[in-house]
């Protein structure tokens, strides 16, 4: 093909990619001189260089088009079907350039219908003068126009830049600092370059074996050039993500006109650069979520002004860099998604059953719209329902090795965010050894490295799963070693490395961890791609081979623990709110066959105990643990001490004492609601809840404590009383957190709570109403007085009765809480004082009321 | 004579577990010891790992496992055919690489109906040399691993 011909293909591509998006803003902003000049001089560039290549039923198109758009300019109003006129002919001459490039000579047809409606609409003006001078300088006012820059505009600062420059002539400008250099040689550089960084890597290998080597200076050399290389070949390749953007304000246009919804779209960070490669492959998933967005998410124009809503709705897409990586969030303020759509689908896919559902909290149960084959809406529209799933978009972002994440708040809308590495070339990776072999993990899902056997990070089983506890998380493990069936791992002790694959944390357990290193990632063989444990091959600086681990293929080695919740700041308000609700049970067995469960943040350790080493010294059994003596204490009297072998025990421990609950069988840990159904008088049982559809006894953890020691604090039995009242609990030590609720909740109350000051006051601006707040003095940042300064000096939050818990009661302290607005003072062990001081204050509440 | 005397063929070959083999020359790329091989944990059981050559991935596949042939005794006496497929690079482990060989197109007799199954599905003929039969293999059915579903590990 001629060269000529070639670059006015690749220029009018580019051009016409540029006018979709401008005429878009043109419609919302006919009055944007700018605009309308940048839209004019595009079309313009096309018509000029179309007669000069000879191809007259381009020129006489595009003629025409500019016809129109210099009426525009000069002021003719622009309505609706002027725009759209204007996109079915751009979409014309994307067909005839189509051909063009395929044949390379311009194809027969009539445009004559086009020409004359743009003729038409041209007149139906004033009496204008038969045609615009085309070099005519853009009007006055563009240039007065303050630069409003949107992402489309700043995706194509270079033109805007030029000012009222006529195109041709910018054009030669730019040609002076840049040339067009064909992907496929950015493509063999980069590969060429990639090789280099591999050979640098070996050589320095070498190098750090041989001390005193002549080579090390002129390598050190060699390496600070690769690297300097790298990147500016690295750079050639960046590319605005706002190229990936270009046609969604086109697609958003047309979507709007099909559903009939009005919708605006926000661009912001369009500037944002990432490598071509990266970007070309998100371009469909972004516009496939776009298109979800707005044919799922928006409601139409009547149900949002029912709602309250703008009678328009935005979708927002913004990208900014983080560390290595691009985030690219696409955002809509529609209706959010329906969970409950999402929970019956799931059943009917068999992806879940009902009761695995219970277990899960809303942000859980969102990301089964990533399952293949899942579609809520009832009528599959021609808009989102084209075959190509959410599941397509995760599979795209995750193979270039990408997170995509949701958020939906129901009436609000949904946020989708997009994770994704800068350049696929070169990933940093953690070098681990497991069973012998090394293997890389891509950093961008490493959260972080936690050397397991020592201090409090010991591995624990459950059964036969085991879990790691990791700053009052349960981390569910798993063994790599197992994983990849390199031998049976019966040490539990190493290096586990968090991993976070989108809302999944887990912890995978390796002998080793090595360094980290920059890799190339070369294809896996085809021979071995049916293994989801790895996602390529890459070679070290040593020289050798190594695997490169893909997270999402070993998680799916997780069992049923799979789905633990991430403590990230992302976690929104909703998820919150489930995750209070949901309780870490540990379910076991003692004495009879109903199975009994306490809270699993009350228990430090599960351990086994050999029976001989079992004393018993006044009638008490004790054991030497942790050079302490430690009491322990059977459920019941049903319940005995095994005769021999291994005793498994609970152990709670507070304040450096330690008690062992003796137990038959630890049967389960279960994620649960813990709704006491059934308050029990029987001591040391709360009640009873139905726990994974079993009924079960809640364990009152309180009533062995001063039977273990006598002063650990006093017990007497607690009057239950049924009120519906909600509690909010406010405690930094989640021991008494998790000792109280059940108590309160025992009683009658709803229970919510809180870890400190700052999340009480939180707590408020939920949803949930509260009606008394019960709240530790001592915390730090914001202490119990802070508190409750704050809630008096919040409108909605003042007059919310507080009870205090201190754990000494002075006349000082009962003074100063009356000053701040404490309504009842009550010791912190006195649990029948509290129950008795919430029942008050809560008659206080009925009456007022 | 002389008509069949002008289409020779060089083949490559090489033993294992006993038995000679060959390939046509133009399929081999070259032939090297395999050093520093990577074991692959979950690969079928004839992928015998991954390793560099010369920068290259290589994936080395044991032919005597492929055929389900006695194992070698000393694992490291191997050698290995390098071989292209697609735009990847494979390498075919065997116990020890012979000669090449000038073989006449006319000589080669079609694989007997009674070989091994497994055996006769990658054969592409056989010569009666002095003393022994060389099988000739078809290298892209010896590549392709997933044609016969016992080979693949569960």
């Amino acid at each position: 093909m001629d060269e000529l011909l070639r670059d006015f293909l690749t220029e009018s591509g580019e051009n016409l990619d540029k006018v979709d998006a401008e005429l878009v803003r043109f419609e919302q902003e006919p009055n944007n001189g700018q605009i309308l000049g940048n839209i004019f001089r595009l079309v313009h560039t096309i018509k000029g260089t179309c007669g000069f290549l000879g191809l007259a039923r381009l020129e006489t198109l595009t003629h025409a088009a500019e016809n129109l758009m210099g009426k525009f300019r000069d002021g003719m109003p622009v309505t609706a079907e002027a725009v759209s006129l204007t996109l079915a002919t751009l979409d014309r001459i994307k067909a005839i350039l189509e051909r063009l490039e395929a044949d390379a000579q311009e194809p027969a047809g009539d445009d004559t219908d086009l020409i004359e409606e743009l003729n038409r609409l041209a007149e139906g003006g004033h009496p204008a003068p038969p045609s615009t001078p085309p070099d005519k300088p853009i009007p006055q006012r563009a240039a007065e126009r303050g630069d409003d820059s949107t992402g489309a505009e700043a995706a194509e600062k270079a033109p805007a830049e030029t000012g009222e420059r006529p195109a041709a002539e910018a054009g030669e400008k730019t040609a002076a600092h840049s040339i067009r250099v064909s992907v496929d040689t950015l493509d063999h550089l980069m590969t060429t370059v990639s090789e280099l960084v591999l050979t640098r890597n070996q050589l320095l290998e070498i190098v750090r074996r041989h001390e005193d080597s002549d080579f090390k200076v002129p390598l050190q050399r060699l390496s600070n050039v690769t690297a300097e290389l790298q990147e500016g070949v690295m750079k050639t390749r960046m590319q605005p993500i706002g190229n990936a953007w270009q046609k969604l304000p086109r697609v958003v246009r047309d979507l709007c006109a099909d559903l009939g919804k009005d919708i605006e779209l926000e661009m912001r960070g369009a500037e944002t650069e990432l490598d071509r490669q990266v970007l070309e492959l998100v371009r469909d998933p972004l516009t496939h979520l776009v298109r979800n967005c707005a044919d799922h998410g928006i409601e139409s124009p009547v149900d949002r002004l029912a709602a309250g809503k703008p009678r328009s709705g935005t979708i927002r897409l913004s990208a900014c860099h983080e560390g290595g990586h691009i985030i690219i969030e696409i955002a809509d303020d529609g209706r959010g998604l329906d969970i409950g759509r999402i929970r019956a689908k799931a059943v009917e896919l068999g992806l879940a059953s009902e009761a695995d559902l219970a277990a899960k909290s809303d942000g859980e149960i969102c990301n089964f719209i990533f399952s293949p084959g899942f579609s809520t809406a009832a009528q599959i529209t021609n808009i989102s329902g084209r075959g190509v799933g959410m599941d397509v978009v995760r599979n795209n972002i995750e193979q270039i090795g990408g997170t995509v994440d949701l958020k939906s708040v129901a009436g609000s809308g949904t946020t989708f965010t997009i994770k994704i590495p800068l350049t696929l070339a070169i990933v940093s990776a953690l070098v681990v050894e497991s069973g012998g072999e090394r293997f890389a993990i891509p950093q961008l899902s490493v959260l972080e490295v936690v050397r397991a056997g020592v201090g409090d990070h010991r591995i624990e089983r459950i059964k036969d799963t085991p879990v790691l506890r990791l700053r009052n998380k349960l981390l569910p493990l798993l063994h790599l070693k197992e994983v990849l069936r390199l031998g049976e791992s019966d040490r539990d002790s190493g290096f586990v490395v968090v991993i976070q694959v989108g809302n999944q944390v887990f912890g995978a357990v390796v002998d080793g961890v090595l360094h980290t290193e920059e890799i190339v990632i070369k294809p896996m063989s085809s021979k071995l791609r049916n293994i989801a444990a790895f996602s390529g091959t890459t070679i070290l600086g040593d020289g050798s081979v190594i695997m490169i681990i893909d997270p999402n293929g070993i998680a799916q080695a997780l069992g049923r623990f799979a789905q633990t919740q991430t403590d990230g700041p992302d976690l929104n308000e909703s998820e919150q709110t489930a995750s209070e609700d949901m309780v870490s049970l540990l379910v076991f067995r003692a004495g009879s066959q109903r199975p009994k469960a306490v809270p699993l943040s009350l228990v430090t350790r599960l351990e086994e105990i050999d029976c001989r080493r079992i004393e018993i010294s006044d009638g008490r059994h004790l054991v030497q643990y942790r050079d302490q003596l430690m009491p322990l204490l059977r459920i019941d009297t049903e319940s005995g001490l095994k005769k021999e072998g291994a005793q498994p025990i609970l152990v709670f421990s507070d304040h450096g004492r330690s008690m062992g609950l003796v137990v038959d069988e630890i049967v389960d840990i279960v994620e649960d609601k813990l709704d006491i159904e059934v308050a029990s008088n029987r001591p040391g049982v709360l009640g009873f809840a139905v726990i994974k559809g079993v009924t079960t006894e809640i364990v009152d953890v309180g009533h062995f404590l001063p039977q273990a020691f006598e002063d650990w604090f006093r017990r007497r039995d607690s009057h239950a009383m049924r009120s519906p009242r909600t509690i909010l609990l406010v405690d930094d030590s989640a021991f008494f957190r998790d000792l109280l609720a059940p108590l309160i909740k025992a009683a009658g109350y709803q229970v919510i709570t809180a870890g400190s000051g700052v999340e009480a006051l939180a707590a408020f601006k939920s949803d949930t109403r509260i009606d008394l707040v019960v709240t530790d003095i001592e915390m730090p940042e914001m202490d119990g007085f802070a508190l409750a300064q704050a809630m008096q000096s919040t409108p909605g939050t003042s007059g919310v009765p507080i009870i205090a818990l201190a754990a000494m009661v002075s006349d000082e302290a009962i003074e100063r809480g009356r000053a701040v607005g404490f309504h009842d003072f009550v010791a912190k062990f006195d649990r029948t004082g509290l129950i008795a001081a919430i029942k008050e204050q809560s008659a206080d509440i009925n009456r007022a009321a | 004579m002389n008509d069949a005397a002008a289409k020779l063929t060089e083949y490559v070959t090489f033993t294992t577990a006993g038995q000679l083999f060959g390939l046509p020359i133009e399929r081999v790329q070259d032939v090297f010891k395999p050093a520093h091989m990577t074991r692959v944990p979950l690969a079928s059981p004839e992928i015998s790992g991954v390793l560099n050559l010369r920068g290259r991935i290589v994936t080395a596949i044991d032919l005597g496992k492929r055929l389900d042939l006695p194992s070698r005794v000393d694992s490291t006496a191997a050698m290995a055919i390098g071989i292209e497929s697609g735009s990847e690079s494979f390498g075919l482990l065997v116990d020890a690489v012979g000669e090449v060989l000038k073989l006449s197109e006319t000589d080669r007799e079609p694989t007997p109906i009674n070989l091994e199954r497994k055996l006769a599905r990658v054969a592409a003929g056989v010569f009666r040399l002095d003393g022994q039969l060389l099988v000739v293999l078809d290298v892209d059915r010896v590549l392709d691993l997933g044609a016969e579903p016992a080979a693949v590990a569960a």
